[in-house]
């Protein structure tokens, strides 16, 4: 009875702090971090205040007189048009495909790199090279030296196979952006699927050695879980930055040929930049924020859930 | 509650004045700018924005450096290179909003009439050329200036001008038995390409693929053309999906997909030109201007090329007019420093130049009376100057096709609707050409974009 007692009375106790005590406290702790807050505000949404004007308005650069109100038609303009339809499916394609198959490969190369060999250090750091080039200089590369139909280093090699001056970036070209993708992102899932092994603790799997299982099935069994966090991580983060994916479309394919790899960052440049068409391109880009708000808080919860599914595991 | 309001309302407050500042910084900025305006000094920094082609690249970015500068200490000239597609968007941006990064702009006759019309450019004719004799603007080409005027006046001035015309390699047509007529048809051209093509090792015939109206669909236009297409009727009513603007599609799209170069819907006018260069095609239909930079980089490649006509079908001819000139922007600052540069690199003395320095040969054609007159450069370019004048001067942008149409220009229309427009059918058509969608597929939905305007639309441009 005492014991209940006292913590009924404990714990608002320790709960009520004197409040213009908190007050100042906390102030005192935000204080240095304003001028970045408000930087952040400056910088971010104060373009996007301004790209929600444009988005009411009626404003093509190469027509004279300017910008003048047209109300929802932008909007209605985007949610009628193919093009804009098209570069969503295939931003959703390009950014799952690249993904994916970046994890899985990067998966194969974490549990490769986490064996003691020679050499393992100088391996890790030609693996973990492609993250570290320039998206645009690794885009050029690709698209000339590599992929050239007649110059290219790939139809070189694959002459002796019957292979003979493939266009790869008309004939193939979304996959030849997809795995140009998939060539630069790979390394990052490798790094964290890597942190995610070496963080393993030994004496479980020396356990699992104990009670007679196999490689086969310690990994599905007690690796894979353990990796679980880590795998959604990194595929997180990967689609967060794949959505984006600009410089490989802009320099590999522009877009083409056709429309075949517009994804939306690259719909929403041409609005602009061969279209003129600023009011139709602001209200496409806000959309587009609004998809990908939807989509990242739906993801986030998902993946909230898992962790504390984990947690109580 | 009352202190999350509290902080709301510091928040709101404290973005608001950013939000003020931020505003008063970009009315000041543009001010600044405006103000500047009206200098006519002399001397100051240039901006100009070229085209990467490579009498550009390689004759006048380096003469400039070296010659320009040194003649006028007072004047520095700096370049923003870009493709074609990229300079369009680039200027165009530039231009209608006033932002006047540029000094000096590279455009065409495409763009001359409806900047000028729009009050975005200089009357070089009244203002400077009226009080500079010694340019003699009575000697560039008749239709090279018709085109590059408006109203009468001169609102760019040409660096090089071209038609469209057939280059083929005159040792593989003797080993195939094969003779080339000076004026081919496209049912005979088609024909050669196939006797010729070698999948894999030479190309039967090399033709543009990149999406731009500029870039494949120049080509594909002087096609349409000479076919009996158009792009619009007498009423200003899309024709892209009419049977003969359908036939020449087909034609052009099959003929590259038969016996064209690999990879042609990332090809343009530099692009081939290394491939042709590189003895990879064994005809190839391109700009007039290619014959110059064949003769001074690839000789060997010269001395087996053949010149013929650009190829028609119903009409007599088909080459396209065209001309890569340099306009001054209304309001830009240092305008007497640009005039300096803009009549510096399209003056006589600035082929004599590029004589002195590399050949006869290599001087930009197609602007001047005079070069085709000049004994020098008639026996250095003997090979294909007289083709390229005669290209030119058979050109008739008033009336590029079988039918009248409502518009001027033979590979372009000269409306400023066409600039987007065109680059979605250039897109359609390189998605053709790459194979992801049939040709009808490409018409209709290129059609159904050329829709979208309305015929006043349209005819008030």
């Amino acid at each position: 009875m005492a014991a209940v007692d006292t913590s009924t009375v404990a714990g608002p106790q320790t709960r009520v702090r004197p409040r213009g005590a908190s007050r100042r406290d906390a102030w005192q702790r935000r204080l240095p971090l304003l001028p970045a807050l408000i930087y952040t505000i400056v910088v971010t949404q104060i373009p996007f205040l301004v790209t929600l004007w444009y988005s009411f308005q009626n404003y093509f650069f190469d027509v004279p007189g300017g910008a003048h109100w047209t109300g929802l038609s932008n909007y209605k303009q985007v949610f009628s048009s193919a093009a804009f339809r098209s570069a969503l499916l295939r931003t959703v394609e390009m950014t799952a495909s690249a993904v994916i198959v970046a994890m899985v490969l990067g998966v194969v190369f974490a549990l490769l790199l986490d064996r003691k060999f020679l050499g393992r250090g100088v391996v890790r750091t030609l693996i973990i090279t492609p993250f570290l080039i320039m998206p645009a200089a690794a885009a050029l590369v690709w698209a000339g030296p590599m992929l050239d139909p007649n110059f290219g280093l790939l139809n070189y090699l694959l002459q002796p196979f019957g292979v003979h001056h493939v266009a790869w970036l008309s004939t193939h070209a979304l996959g030849s952006v997809i795995v140009v993708m998939i060539w630069q992102w790979t390394p990052f899932m490798t790094l964290i699927v890597l942190a995610g092994l070496q963080s393993q603790p030994a004496d479980t799997l020396e356990a699992a050695k104990v009670d007679g299982a196999g490689a086969l099935a310690t990994f599905r069994e007690l690796t894979l879980p353990h990796l679980r966090p880590y795998i959604e991580l990194g595929i997180l983060l990967g689609s967060v930055y794949l959505v984006n994916v600009f410089d490989a479309v802009r320099l590999m394919t522009n877009g083409g040929p056709g429309t075949t790899t517009t994804n939306l960052p690259f719909y929403l440049y041409e609005q602009v930049n061969n279209a003129f068409d600023v009011g139709g391109a602001a209200a496409a880009g806000v959309v587009t924020v609004i998809l990908t708000i939807i989509v990242a808080t739906f993801a986030l919860r998902l993946f909230a859930r898992v962790f504390q599914f984990e947690g109580a595991n | 509650m009352s202190s999350s309001l509290f902080k709301l309302r510091t928040l709101g407050a404290v973005s608001c004045v950013a939000a003020l500042v931020a505003v008063a910084a970009c009315s000041s900025s543009g001010s600044g700018s405006s103000g500047s305006t009206g200098t006519n000094s002399n001397s100051g920094t240039v901006t100009v924005a070229v085209v990467s082609n490579p009498l550009i690249t390689g004759q006048m970015i380096p003469l400039t450096q070296s010659v320009f500068e040194k003649e006028y200490p007072g004047i520095k000239v700096k370049f923003a290179t870009y493709t074609e597609g990229d300079l369009r968007a680039a200027i165009e941006k530039d231009v209608s909003t006033h932002s006047n990064a540029f000094n000096v702009i590279m455009i065409g006759p495409y763009e001359t009439p409806l900047f000028a019309k729009d009050n975005w450019l200089d009357n070089l004719s009244t203002q400077f050329i009226a009080s500079d004799p010694g340019y003699d603007s009575a000697d560039l080409l008749p239709s090279i200036a018709k085109a590059l005027s408006y109203n009468g006046d001169l609102y760019a001035v040409p660096f090089y001008g071209e038609s469209s015309m057939l280059y083929y390699r005159k040792d593989m047509f003797q080993a195939a038995g094969l003779t080339m007529p000076q004026h081919p048809t496209w049912n005979q051209v088609a024909a050669f390409a196939a006797k010729l093509n070698q999948p894999g090792k030479v190309a039967g015939i090399c033709l543009r693929g990149l999406a731009g109206w500029g870039d494949n669909m120049a080509a594909l236009d002087t096609v349409v053309n000479t076919f009996g297409g158009e792009w619009f009727n007498q009423s200003w009513q899309p024709q892209l999906t009419s049977p003969a603007f359908e036939a020449a599609t087909n034609f052009y799209v099959n003929l590259i997909r038969k016996d064209g170069e690999s990879g042609a819907s990332a090809d343009s006018f530099n692009q081939l030109l290394t491939l042709y260069g590189q003895s990879k095609c064994a005809m190839w239909y391109d700009a007039t201007v290619a014959a110059t930079s064949i003769a001074t980089t690839y000789p060997s490649v010269f001395a087996n090329t053949g010149y013929a006509f650009a190829p028609v079908d119903k009409t007599t001819s088909s080459g396209w007019l065209w001309s890569w000139a340099l306009g001054i922007p209304q309001g830009v600052s240092n305008q007497g420093a640009a005039w300096k540069f803009v009549s510096w690199a399209t003056s006589k003395q600035y082929d004599a130049l590029v004589a002195s320095k590399y050949g006869w040969a290599a001087v930009p054609p197609g602007t001047r009376t005079s070069l085709y007159n000049n004994p020098s450069y008639l026996s250095a370019a003997k090979a294909f100057a007289p083709i390229t004048i005669a290209s030119i001067d058979g050109t008739n942008p008033d009336h590029p096709t079988v039918n009248p149409v409502p518009y001027i220009g033979v590979q372009y229309v000269d409306i400023p609707q066409f600039e987007s427009l065109g680059l979605l059918v250039g897109q359609q058509i390189a998605g053709a050409i790459a194979g992801t969608e049939s040709v009808s597929q490409a018409l209709s939905t290129s059609q159904s974009d050329a829709s979208q305007y309305t015929p006043a639309e349209l005819s008030a441009g």
